[in-house]
């Protein structure tokens, strides 16, 4: 999978927050093989260094960090936040969260064109955290992002894919753009489906972090991821409901 | 006779004096701001006896030694109140109760009536509760302070003098990151709020899946409510958002929090190791006790008696080496 020109080694984007420890988020990415590890700035990101130990490793985890404005509720606060990642950790990549209900967390998908042009604008490849919403990712794309990240579920639900039809037409819609499902996710399964529906990668924190094992849940992510992409590029038999007959079966030829 | 340095007099350079001076040693206390005070992250804490709930997220090791914290302040003099944990949810996040549950133990299954029973200002807010019965909680300024009269009557002597020779035992917390390289800080943010209107009897913990608080109740309407959890070293502010947060969780518990008075907001990192345990290291020529992350006086009494077993009766069962990677 290439976003913005750069091969990512995989399809797992895997979150740094919410674990009992550093050390158990060490093995946890260890066991996740995650290509793409992303940090919140804001949280993490007050004063001068004052976090350099955490940072220091998250760098050691050797794999590309996606920073994220995740807790900017406007326009300007992701922007600011985003140009602080960009000096923090020395890259182009935002995930760019720009949040429209402090309660679900769910973006404001105005806020979000308008972040996502600035940025493009700033010399960032942004990665959008969307809503499922068609049009949205049409705007997304005018703005310059060349890639989309909609929701599967309100972050930290564990809710999976709310919305298949709005997903399916998504990517179908886009058949070349990367697609990254991010959020919502509780269950490997659901991970599985997605990438079984032909989407590139999924990003999930909680569902891993929050587990009574992260490093087991971390590893049968991963294992699901791999299950659905190999599902996916086998060409699966199209579904059959053959539970009604159409015409009374008994004294037929079973073929006919 | 040996004397035994302890640099800091925060909560684990006091409980290893007094493990030392009551084991017979001859201990001299060195920190430079002097006797417990605001610029100590012990001076902050919570102050709750609580390892069963602390096994939600922390090793077992934690809960085991925890437990036997309880008599161990008891025994050096410090108020200790043995009324037990609750916790409680608010209604949409009910599942983080069950999951509380599954992973912790020691704990009973409240009904609404049951919860009102042990906390009256909680009747008709909860349909469930925990209730860890083994557990306490402390007032920390009052404990550290039991321990300053429990060292001097033990013959331990304090000093402003940072300069030691000889036996060296380093209790600085954060400020030993400069031979404990691993080390980090841990952000905390807290309120003191006072209240007449409210009575709990017991420490109080609301599940959250993303701002769990707790309220400790210190006596005549006086509570701690805490406490943010940020990877950052930063000591010396409070953020508007985490105020904010810790304001409106314990809100929720109780609208009468909304006409408490603030008295106090309290702010300090925490010193822990990447996997959040602490530790007994040799480093920098010297023995060092650290990284009691949120734990300080749950593992502190394990720490100081590991050290003086160490230190007293050549026994090397050192924290560091006894537990599994």
């Amino acid at each position: 999978m290439q976003v913005y020109g750069t091969e990512l080694a995989g399809r797992f984007l895997l979150g740094t927050a919410l674990y009992p420890s550093p050390a158990v988020m060490q093995e946890a990415f260890r066991a996740s093989k995650a290509a793409v590890a992303t940090v919140s700035v804001r949280r993490e990101g007050a004063g001068s260094g004052a976090g350099m130990v955490f940072w220091q490793i998250i760098a050691g985890l050797g794999i590309p960090v996606l920073p994220n404005t995740a807790g900017c509720h406007s326009v300007k606060e992701a922007v600011i936040t985003a140009h602080m990642a960009r000096e923090l950790f020395d890259t182009r990549w935002i995930k760019l969260e720009v949040i429209g209900n402090s309660d679900t967390l769910q973006p404001d998908p105005f806020g979000l064109v308008e972040a996502a042009r600035i940025l493009t604008g700033d010399g960032f490849q942004v990665f959008p955290y969307m809503t499922e919403d068609l049009v949205l990712a049409d705007r997304l794309l005018d703005a310059g992002c060349e890639v989309l990240m909609p929701w599967g579920a309100p972050i930290g639900t564990g809710l999976g894919l709310l919305n298949r039809y709005a997903l399916r037409s998504l990517r179908a819609h886009f058949p070349d753009v990367p697609m990254v499902i991010d959020a919502g996710l509780g269950l490997p399964s659901q991970a599985a489906e997605a990438m079984e529906m032909g989407f590139d990668a999924v990003l999930l924190n909680t569902a891993v972090a929050k587990a009574g094992d992260p490093v087991a849940m971390a590893r049968a992510f991963a294992l699901a991821i791999e299950a659905g992409v190999l599902a996916r590029a086998a060409d699966p038999i199209e579904p059959r409901d053959m539970a009604a007959p159409s015409t009374p079966v008994l004294g037929k030829a079973f073929l006919a | 006779m040996t004397v035994h340095h302890i640099l800091g007099a925060g909560v684990m350079g006091l409980c290893t004096a007094v493990e030392l001076a009551r084991r017979g040693a001859s201990v001299t206390v060195h920190d430079p701001l002097g006797l417990p005070g605001p610029h100590q992250c012990s001076w902050w804490a919570g102050g709750m006896l609580a390892p069963r709930c602390e096994g939600e997220t922390a090793e077992e090791i934690v809960v085991n030694e925890g437990l036997k914290a309880v008599d161990w302040w008891q025994a050096q003099g410090a108020e200790v109140t043995r009324n037990g944990t609750l916790v409680v949810a608010l209604g949409r996040d009910r599942a983080e109760l069950d999951r509380f549950a599954r992973r912790t133990t020691g704990h009973s299954l409240l009904s609404a009536e049951e919860v009102a029973e042990i906390e009256p200002l909680l009747a008709g807010r909860f349909s469930r509760g925990l209730f860890f019965a083994e557990e306490a909680h402390l007032d920390p300024q009052a404990a550290l302070a039991a321990l300053v009269v429990r060292a001097k009557e033990l013959g331990v002597r304090f000093t402003t003098d940072s300069a030691a020779e000889g036996n060296v035992i380093d209790c600085r917390g954060t400020a030993a990151r400069d031979i404990l390289p691993d080390l980090r800080g841990v952000k905390g943010e807290m309120l003191i709020l006072h209240s007449s209107e409210i009575t709990l009897s017991r420490p109080v913990r609301l599940l959250h899946p993303r701002i769990p608080v707790y309220i400790v109740p210190r006596g005549d309407g006086t509570f701690m409510l805490g406490a943010t959890m940020i990877e950052s070293a930063e000591r010396n502010r409070a953020s508007v958002r985490s105020v904010l947060e810790l304001l409106t969780a314990a809100y929720a518990l109780h609208p009468a929090f909304g006409e408490a008075e603030i008295v106090e907001i309290g702010h300090d990192a925490r010193p822990a190791f990447p996997d959040n345990l602490p530790r007994l290291r040799h480093a920098g020529g010297r023995l060092c006790l650290n990284g009691l992350y949120r734990h300080g006086y749950l593992m502190a009494p394990a720490l100081a008696r590991m050290a003086a077993d160490h230190l007293l009766e050549g026994r090397n069962a050192l924290l560091e080496e006894a537990l599994p990677a």
